[in-house]
């Protein structure tokens, strides 16, 4: 016991006195922080929609102040003509063009459905679906009907988006960042652990001490899991208390399922920090590993969108079952029934990696 | 042939260079390289040596002082310098053709005269044969070599070599000075006006004797600067040899050490060398209890007494480490035993049937050149390796079935210092007391008298890798011993510290010795092994000799006809023999 306590104390002061540790420790976390939090957005705001009014009555004017009075429209601009139009959209002055046909009026006024005709800019096919999007509320509100005249969907459908009814990006990206955050501190802490005894030539001074090997192991785990854990509750608070994120599940489940997942990163560590003979090898490795481990969780892109072998792949990912769990624990108050079955493939690939990582460790001790 | 101008190539006048805060790393530091001659630039680590060398070649800039190299400022006129760094610039996936061929390109040596320039160098080198072996696989004295030869690509006038028998064993060390030495020589092609100029750094005290003038650094600050010659001549009838005495060596140098008209004394096989104090006598056989038969002779002086001499002689022979320790109870097992341990790396066999038993209380040591076998013998030997045949035990523990009780049986300290240099010194004792299972109260215990022996007190909020070399030594050593073990592991435990550190070490060593602590050293340094019982000398996968030093230096005067032959010349005598024989078995074979 004695030696085990030795061994953690000594893990914790060598992460803690190293700067280039403590900068692995703390910078990525608040870098990542700030840039999702304040910086890159999902949301599109401000952009210019051109309006070729060939109505020109009151339900037209009424659109175009609707339009006007958005939040997230930033100008409106008159077209005269459908060459203008062309020239507005093409030239990127808009991203959008509303065309309201010269009966409009008429059939407002005779209570028939009216129809305004919609034309995104494809070039820039994410924001003009988000633009597609809200243009389509402004016009509920205005009573009309739009037709975009770009895609084949018929316009009347309305969207309710339930968990996250404003789809507000906040809502889905900081219960993520947990996930990224976790994985990117879990796996390159372990992964510097052994590496750095290697290369500062105090591996030897360590296996010849009578420290056992799983006393070794355990020693440099309960760094990782710890700054993983002090993570993941700075992440759970700031998320609430800052960004007004809902916490909506248990947060003993919480816990539960970020320490397994935890353990299943420590272990890819522990596997890359044996197998490399410098801190810079392990670095590198960390890296390879981290980047494939969060495109293939379903924050970038969804799981459905993949191909049928990488959506087989992705179920030896951790971070895909942690990924459900949280947004589940934030947003839609997860029972245990459903989280559990989610816990249950992350101890598996923890048991995984985590024996990958011990017989490496022995394998590569001479 | 022009006589030798007496104009140097290169000269520094009291330059001083700083590196942060603390004390400066060169201070006011004068030195001349004439030509035609071997330079030595001798001290321990940390001396200032690499600066001193990267200011001359232009890498550094001084803060005060004035440099002048080939007449110029350094860095001016780069072509005519050749310098070789203490980790050269090899390429260690390229072949030694490709290396030679890539400093060509870099020092612009036209295609049409390479076959010319590679050719001699690769016969001065001996490396013909090994022009395709990629550089990463040549041993470390070949290295060095090829190394050597890079920087002599375009024959420069001023060659600068900075500690080239590091990691290079006796007898490849005595290869590159032999190389070096000729390219010195006038009559050589590359003798004109005098010569070209060579500065040879090396912390080996016994290489400086060798250089036709010394400047010798220590901690920034020029000590001495002269021919060897002069700086042994000032203690010429001060070195004495005592010898035939009866009892133990190590009790009657741990006598000799604590006189007062003693400054200094070392172990040589079964005779002690000691150096008198400044105006005084040396002492009597008689007086130093030494028994009726002990002679005390003078003896030729060496260039370390003269160092030690400056610095104000060695430590005092009684160790307080040693005075705390536990004495290790008598037993009749081996501390230490091998039996046929061999082990292979694929179908590459790296040690081979190692045999020998080391009893309580001795000092056996390991000796043998680079990539023989040693390390691999001694890492089995700790647990570090896995013997793939043959049995070994420590302090009776197997180390097949009972490792852990064989590791917590041993004290292990390496070569380079291997403590964590993030954390303190408190936290480095710390964890050492810990991972030996020292209960709370033994813990408190053996770290305030680690504190107090080694002298700690001041650094122990020190990170341990900020600390002065002679320091790291002591907390490596203390860190060693926290538990107490019967027995300890030493990796060439005192390479490149100064002399006087290295006297303190074995003044520890020896007393832990006096205590029944058995000691197993792997070592380079001929001093080292003059301190040994007994010594196995390992070559080639193979232990071709074992006995006392004085026993393997007896067999090295009939191998090699030599007479009062240093620990040196027996081991380059005795693996010049082995070669001849094995050279022999094959002829025979074929």
């Amino acid at each position: 016991m004695g030696r085990l306590r030795a061994m953690t104390i000594k893990e914790f002061w060598a992460i803690l006195r190293d700067p280039r540790a403590r900068m692995v420790l703390f910078v990525p976390p608040l870098l990542q922080l700030f840039v999702f939090g304040m910086a890159a957005t999902l949301e599109v705001k401000n952009f210019d929609v051109g309006l070729l009014d060939r109505s020109g009555g009151r339900a037209a004017v009424e659109f175009a102040s609707q339009l006007a009075g958005s939040p997230n429209v930033g100008s409106v601009v008159p077209l005269r003509s459908e060459a203008a139009l062309r020239d507005a959209i093409d030239n990127r002055k808009v991203i959008a063009a509303i065309v309201l046909d010269s009966d409009f009026d008429a059939k407002v006024a005779r209570g028939e459905t009216a129809t305004a005709g919609v034309v995104l800019d494809g070039r820039r096919s994410n924001a003009a679906q988000i633009v597609g999007g809200y243009l389509q509320r402004i016009a509920e509100a205005t009573g009309a009907v739009l037709r975009p005249t770009t895609t084949s969907s018929t316009g009347g459908s309305i969207i309710r988006n339930w968990f996250n009814p404003n789809l507000d990006y906040l809502w889905f990206t900081l219960p993520s960042l947990i996930v990224m955050i976790g994985a990117v501190s879990g796996i390159s802490v372990t992964a510097q652990s052994v590496a750095r005894e290697r290369e500062l030539g105090t591996f030897d001074q360590l296996m010849v001490s009578p420290l056992r090997v799983h006393e070794i192991l355990i020693g440099k785990m309960a760094p990782p899991v710890a700054v993983g854990l002090i993570n993941g509750t700075v992440y759970l608070v700031v998320a609430q208390l800052v960004f007004g994120v809902p916490f909506t599940g248990s947060v003993l489940l919480f816990y539960l399922s970020l320490f397994v997942f935890l353990l299943a990163l420590i272990g890819v560590g522990m596997a890359i920090s044996a197998a490399s003979q410098t801190q810079q090898q392990a670095f590198l490795g960390a890296f390879l590993i981290t980047v494939p481990l969060i495109l293939l969780s379903g924050y970038a892109s969804p799981i459905d969108n993949m191909p049928g072998w990488l959506q087989v792949v992705s179920l030896a990912d951790p971070s895909r079952w942690f990924l459900e769990i949280v947004d589940g624990l934030f947003l839609k108050a997860m029972p245990a029934a459903d989280v559990l079955p989610r816990i249950y493939p992350l101890l598996i690939i923890a048991a995984v990696t985590l024996s990958l990582g011990a017989w490496l460790f022995r394998a590569r001790m001479e | 042939m022009a006589a030798p101008s007496p104009e140097p190539l290169a000269s520094t006048e009291a330059l001083v260079k700083r590196f942060g805060k603390g004390d400066p790393a060169l201070d006011g530091v004068s030195i001349a390289i004439p030509p035609g001659k071997i330079t030595g630039l001798v001290g321990p680590d940390g001396a200032g040596k690499t600066t001193l060398i990267r200011l001359l070649a232009g890498l550094l800039r001084a803060d005060k002082g004035e440099i002048r190299v080939l007449g110029g400022a350094p860095g001016a006129d780069q072509d005519r310098i050749g310098y070789m760094p203490q980790r050269f610039g090899l390429y260690e996936d390229l072949s030694v053709r490709e290396n030679l061929d890539l400093y060509a390109d870099l020092r612009g040596l036209p295609k049409s005269e390479r076959e010319e320039a590679f050719g001699k160098l690769l016969d001065f080198t001996d490396l013909k044969r090994f022009q395709q072996r990629l550089a990463g696989k040549l041993s470390g004295g070949m290295k060095q070599k090829l190394g050597l030869a890079c920087a002599l690509i375009r024959t420069p006038r001023l060659l600068l070599l900075d500690e080239p028998g590091v990691g290079v064993d006796p007898v490849s060390r005595r290869e590159l000075w032999a190389m070096v030495k000729q390219l010195v020589e006038p009559d050589q092609g590359a003798g004109r006006d005098g010569g070209i100029g060579v500065l040879w750094s090396t912390a080996y005290l016994d290489e400086a004797e060798r250089c036709d003038s010394v400047h010798l650094l220590d901690r920034g600050k020029l000590l001495f600067s002269g021919p060897p010659a002069e700086l042994t001549g000032r203690i010429a009838h001060r070195v004495f040899r005592l010898s035939g005495f009866g009892g133990g060596r190590r009790k009657l140098l741990e006598r000799v050490l604590d006189r007062e008209d003693v400054a200094d004394a070392t172990i040589q096989g079964r005779a002690i060398r000691l150096l008198a104090a400044r105006d005084t006598q040396p002492p009597s056989p008689q007086a130093l209890d030494a028994g009726k038969d002990a002679v005390l002779e003078p003896a030729p002086p060496r260039f370390e007494d003269g160092f030690i001499d400056i610095l104000g002689g060695g430590p005092k022979g009684t160790s307080a480490l040693a005075e705390a320790y536990r004495t290790i109870p008598e037993s009749d097992a081996p501390a230490i035993e091998a039996k046929g341990l061999t082990k292979r790396f694929g179908d590459f066999t790296a040690a081979e049937d190692m045999d020998f038993t080391i009893a309580r209380g001795e000092i056996f040591g390991l000796l043998g050149p680079n990539g023989a076998g040693k390390s691999t013998t001694f890492k089995m030997l700790c647990g570090l390796l896995k013997p793939s045949g043959g049995t070994g035990s420590v302090a009776g523990f197997d180390l097949r079935h009972a490792a852990a009780q064989a590791r917590g049986a041993l004290g292990y300290m390496a070569q380079k210092f291997s403590l964590y240099g993030d954390l303190s010194v408190a936290q480095n004792l710390d964890f050492f007391a810990g991972v030996y299972g020292l209960e709370r109260s033994e813990a408190r215990a053996a770290i305030d008298r680690s504190i107090e022996i080694f002298d700690l007190k001041r650094y122990l909020p020190s990170n341990a890798g900020e600390l002065p070399l002679g320091y790291k030594q002591r907390l490596a050593l203390a860190c060693a011993v926290m538990h107490q073990p019967p027995v300890l592991f030493l990796d060439e435990p005192t390479s490149g510290v100064d002399p006087i550190t290295r006297r303190e070490f074995w003044t520890h060593i020896n007393g832990l010795v006096g205590k029944g602590v058995t000691v197993l050293v792997t070592t380079h340094f001929m001093d080292e092994a003059e301190y040994c019982d007994r010594i196995a000398l390992i070559y080639r996968a193979r232990e071709i000799a074992t006995g006392t030093p004085d026993e393997l230096k007896q067999q090295a005067m009939a191998e090699a006809e030599l007479d009062d032959p240093t620990m040196e010349d027996a081991f380059i005598a005795l693996i010049e023999a082995s070669d001849r024989a094995r050279e022999a078995g094959e002829k025979q074979a074929a």
